[in-house]
């Protein structure tokens, strides 16, 4: 796990080596390029240039790097919301009260829907500016990257090792050392993940957020997204390929020079006590570890951030005894007191606003729009488990394809599926394809890998001695599928299966409507309703269609996947 | 106890402690009922009991991490209130930092204190070679054997140079010699004045262990916990294990934690206890046989010595009292003074080929252990012979902490099926008569 150390390297030389001159020109590079995107952030709006785009491939570089700096900053605000929230929610027993649920709500709510009303609220922030549009764009991106990663550092702060804790405490960490000392690096390595996934899912927002109309007035910021949008309103599909291309590098490179770093970095963080394999460091992990510049710049940073951890900041006191007093009943009255407060005042605007606004046929058509969705997402779960499944399993099961289809089907996971909408519409509008069906599978194209992997992975960990002994007693067959290898994946193909069929109900917004040119293609489902509303500015539909697939989503997945999760834990684990 | 007055500064003074935890059906549950400890510099002292005798939970009460529900605590004659600097303390589980080296994890407390970075370094190192842990500085724990991470979890206390050091079953995660060697290294830096520590509390479960270090041991009983014995051991270090006054001690705290609880005096009005208000032991029905087979054939021929039992079997003494106390229960032996010996029951038992004993160990279990009677009567009772295992959890649970009445719960239902007295569904948690008779 430890560093590998280069004698030549580590012994004292003074002179830079030929890594520093490569690092040295990257970093110049860069700088250069952040000026200009900042110089095109603060334009004003109307300024020649400033929210056009052309379909000239050579402009893709350019528009890469502004949507690749969108999608970083709007991780930033992930991160701060992530430390904010996350935090509150995982110490104060009376805000998780309200925080938790909260964020299981946002969870499944598909921001996608409220992009117009966002985009006008953050344009008179900024009149005239084209910084408006971009903390538009930024924030629908935000929106799609916070909650998981929020939620997996609630859950990590609250499983935190008591005896850690308790090591931590009687050792006086003060509160703000404990949470760089222990809590964080806990956290870590979930973080590091989600904030993986993260990336991917902003990905399917930033295409719909760069290209934005408000009443009669669009904007196009430059990025891939508009490039795309252009290219379909254009019906250019050389233009489309030239944006997969680009987005295909812009990925491969964050994910080559970022993330496998970071996974690599962060398994040294992964609370086990066994020294279990661990694969070989990524090349950019190594290539930082030994070009000195870099690995002088990393080194201050770890220290400064040590530093900043170290300081025996306290905003309670030192620690004091768990004390066996009961927390006091009167904060409690009143704080749920208040909450009640506020909820009927919401119940009291929403019912005030649906009975003004709304009909009830207008709830009977969502839900039934929301059913049809809902078999949509049903039938092609069934189907990607029946297509991934069998080729996990085999791919699991032997280790040498494990390893080399791992990467391919977390990379797939990654890229963002709309951008090959096009080609299949192209292809429904060509062969005259009915779009109730048709568009159906692109709601799952990107989500389909979740499955294969973890399938793989369930496979790849199946306990050899379970193997030898259905190998001993001949089972094959159906036989050995139903009592041998699908029970013993169960547990994993779940963990796969929840996430594929959020993303799924997710995409459905974007998936039910696709365009080609002039060329509208419409499924039916809630998802199409949603785009629909949006597109006619029809706010209180767009809101009873985002509240009935939240709770179409919610619901679904707290009476079909939760159970089934915790029989997975329960009887297919063993321990 | 003492009466001569110990004239070496005191550390600290627990006075009338009790722990209870609040429980909304009857009595609160008492962890630690009148507890009193005081301790001196240049003592190691033990609380040795079993496990759930709350010794655990008294040294976090010692530790500062936990508020007594009743009692005072002093340091150094000051009232304690949160974890004091003069106090650091070696975990069973090791606690260690897995994301931090070595050496990082021992500069953790001296790191909370603010002290530079120049004298950390300096302080972590000589604590890591005084334990014998050079060479290990960037090692991370997974790297290490379960032997070296206590070592670091011991080096990580000491320098902090703790006035007071507590352990809490520091070796019991440990292999038999690897843990033999960490006590004589222990022992040996104490004696030679190296540890810089005035003090240590230990808490362990194993007799030898605390007659090998301790200068005092503090007996606990439980439910509630309670200290029940307190002597002093009166031999120099080194002390040999095999020495007839080492083994008569050890003997004879056997016989002190065996010994039957006297009947409290209960107020005439305070109720009956429930006949549920026993926890069971979890201890399966192959062990109990296996040990009743043992006491029956050469050399026991029916009575046993628990010490030389425990170690010819290579058990704890946290293996072999539930186990004794388990068959004690059910009418198949009786413990006394140290000594095992088997009924007349126990001896058919053992007689008697697979099916008798399952009638045998049935009817031990309708007459000694009333939950197995209830669940078998509510069963009979009901049309369809079947009951729901909620019930009888929240009947225990009126009795006894949730994990206790859980472990009871889940023994009865293992011996009950041995015993074909009932069937059990997991999946419905549901007692039935399925396939009996």
């Amino acid at each position: 796990m430890s560093a590998t150390k280069y004698p030549s390297m580590a012994a004292g030389w003074r002179l830079p080596n030929l890594w520093d001159a490569v690092a040295f020109v990257c970093v110049i590079g860069a700088l250069i390029a952040f000026g200009h995107v900042a110089e095109g952030t603060l334009k004003r709006i109307d300024a020649p240039g400033a929210t056009e785009i052309s379909l000239d491939p050579w402009n893709l570089p350019n528009y890469a790097l502004r949507t690749t700096l969108r999608m970083f900053a709007a991780l930033g605000a992930s991160l701060f919301f992530t430390f904010t929230y996350g935090t509150a929610a995982a110490k104060s027993r009376r805000a998780a009260l309200v925080l938790v649920p909260v964020l299981d709500v946002l969870q499944s709510v598909p921001i996608l829907g409220f992009l117009t009303f966002t985009v006008v609220f953050f344009m008179n922030l900024f009149p005239g500016q084209v910084l408006g549009l971009e903390l538009a764009a930024i924030f629908a991106i935000f929106t799609s990257q916070a909650w998981n990663m929020a939620f997996s550092m609630y859950q990590s702060l609250k499983t935190v090792p008591a005896d850690l804790a308790e090591c931590s405490t009687s050792f006086h960490l003060t509160g703000w050392q404990k949470f760089w000392k222990l809590e964080v690096p806990f956290a870590a390595p979930g973080l590091v993940w989600n904030t993986m996934m993260s990336m991917s899912g902003g990905w399917f927002f930033v295409v719909a957020s760069e290209a934005v109309t408000v009443g009669d007035n669009s904007w196009k910021l430059p990025g891939i997204g508009s490039y795309v949008a252009l290219a379909l309103e254009q019906r250019d599909i050389v233009a489309v390929g030239w944006a997969i291309l680009a987005m295909l590098l812009v990925i491969l490179a964050y994910d080559q020079l970022l993330f496998r770093p970071l996974v690599a970095w962060s398994a040294k963080f992964r609370f086990e006590t066994t020294a279990g394999t661990t694969a070989s460091d990524p090349w950019m992990l190594r290539l930082m570890r030994r070009t000195r510049l870099l690995k002088l710049i990393g080194e201050a940073f770890g220290d400064a951030a040590a530093y900043l951890g170290s300081l025996r900041l306290s905003f309670t006191g030192l620690p004091r005894a768990r004390g066996r007093q009961e927390p006091s009943r009167l904060i409690d009255a009143a704080w749920i007191a208040l909450l009640l407060a506020v909820l009927a005042w919401a119940v009291w605007r929403v019912q005030g606003f649906a009975s003004r606004e709304l009909a009830w046929s207008d709830v009977e058509q969502a839900v039934l729009l929301g059913l049809i969705t809902l078999v949509r997402v049903v039938v092609l779960m069934i189907i990607a488990s029946l297509i991934w499944v069998p080729i996990g399993v085999w791919l699991g099961l032997r280790p040498v394809w494990a390893r080399r289809a791992q990467p391919v089907a977390q990379f797939l996971a990654a890229f963002p599926a709309n951008l090959l909408f096009p080609p299949v519409v192209l292809f429904i509008v060509y062969f005259h394809l009915s779009p109730d069906i048709w568009l159906t599978p692109l709601m799952v194209l990107g989500t389909q890998w979740y499955i294969l992997f973890n399938v793989v992975a369930g496979a790849a960990a199946f306990p050899g001695d379970l193997k030898e002994v259905a190998a001993n007693f001949r089972i094959g067959g159906w036989l050995w599928w139903r009592k041998v290898i699908i029970p013993g994946i169960f547990p994993y193909y779940v963990t796969g299966a929840i996430t594929a069929s959020g993303g799924s109900w997710n995409a459905a917004i974007v998936a039910e409507v696709a365009s080609w040119g002039d060329t509208k293609l419409q499924a039916h489902g809630l998802g199409a309703y949603i785009a629909d509303a949006t597109d006619r500015g029809d706010m209180p539909r767009v809101i009873l269609g985002v509240v009935v697939m939240s709770a179409f989503v919610v619901l679904f997945n707290r009476l079909l996947w939760r159970p089934m999760y915790a029989y997975a834990q329960r009887r297919l684990t063993l321990a | 106890m003492d009466t001569a007055v110990d004239v070496r500064p005191l550390l600290i003074d627990v006075k009338g402690c009790r722990q209870a935890y609040h429980k909304e059906a009857n009595a609160d549950l008492v962890v630690l009922d009148d507890v009193n400890l005081t301790l001196h510099e240049g003592e190691i002292v033990a609380l040795l009991g079993r496990s759930g005798s709350g010794k655990s939970t008294l040294l976090r009460i010692v530790s500062g991490l936990l508020k007594p529900t009743a009692g005072s605590v002093t340091w150094r004659g000051v009232p304690l209130s949160g974890p004091t600097d003069g106090v650091a303390m070696v975990f069973q589980s090791f606690a260690l930092f897995p994301w931090l080296t070595v050496q990082e994890n021992v500069e953790l407390g001296l790191e909370a204190r603010g002290v530079p970075r120049a004298e950390r370094e300096r302080r972590a190192e000589g604590a890591i070679d005084m334990i014998g842990l050079g060479g290990f500085e960037n090692a991370y724990p997974k790297e290490l054997s379960g032997g070296m991470r206590q070592r670091v979890g011991l080096a990580r206390a000491l320098v902090v140079h703790p006035d007071l050091l507590l352990m809490d079953e520091p070796f019991s995660a440990l292999d038999v010699l690897t843990a033999e060697t960490l006590r004589t290294d222990l022992i040996d830096l104490w004696m030679d004045g190296k540890l810089p520590v005035k003090s240590v509390l230990m808490v362990t479960h194993n007799i030898e262990e605390a007659v090998l270090m301790c200068d005092r041991i503090l007996v606990f009983s439980s439910n509630p916990g309670r200290v029940a014995h307190e002597l002093k051991v009166p031999f120099p270090h080194p002390r040999n294990r095999l020495d007839p006054a080492f083994r008569q001690l050890v003997d004879d705290i056997y016989g002190i934690m065996t010994r039957r609880k006297p009947v409290e005096p209960r107020l005439p009005t305070a109720p009956a206890p429930s006949p549920l208000a026993t926890p069971l032991q979890s201890v399966g029905t192959n062990v109990m046989s296996g040990l009743m087979e043992t006491l029956a054939a050469e050399p026991y021929n029916g009575r046993a010595d628990l010490p030389a039992l425990a170690g010819a079997l290579q058990y704890e003494v946290d293996d072999i009292l539930p186990l004794g106390e388990t068959l004690q229960l059910l009418g198949f032996a009786v413990l006394e003074e140290g000594d095992i010996l088997l009924t007349d029951a126990g001896r058919s038992f053992v007689n008697s080929d697979t099916d008798d004993r399952k009638k045998i160990f049935g009817e031990a279990l309708r007459q000694h252990v009333p939950l197995v009677n209830m669940i078998r009567q509510v069963l009979d009772e009901r049309w369809n012979h079947r009951a729901s295992a909620v019930r009888f959890r929240d009947e225990l649970e009126d009795h006894m902490s949730a994990s206790y009445a859980a472990d009871t719960l889940r023994t009865v239902i293992g011996w009950g099926r041995y015993a074909e007295l009932f069937s059990y569904d997991e999946e419905a948690e549901q007692f039935s008569l399925e396939d009996i008779e």
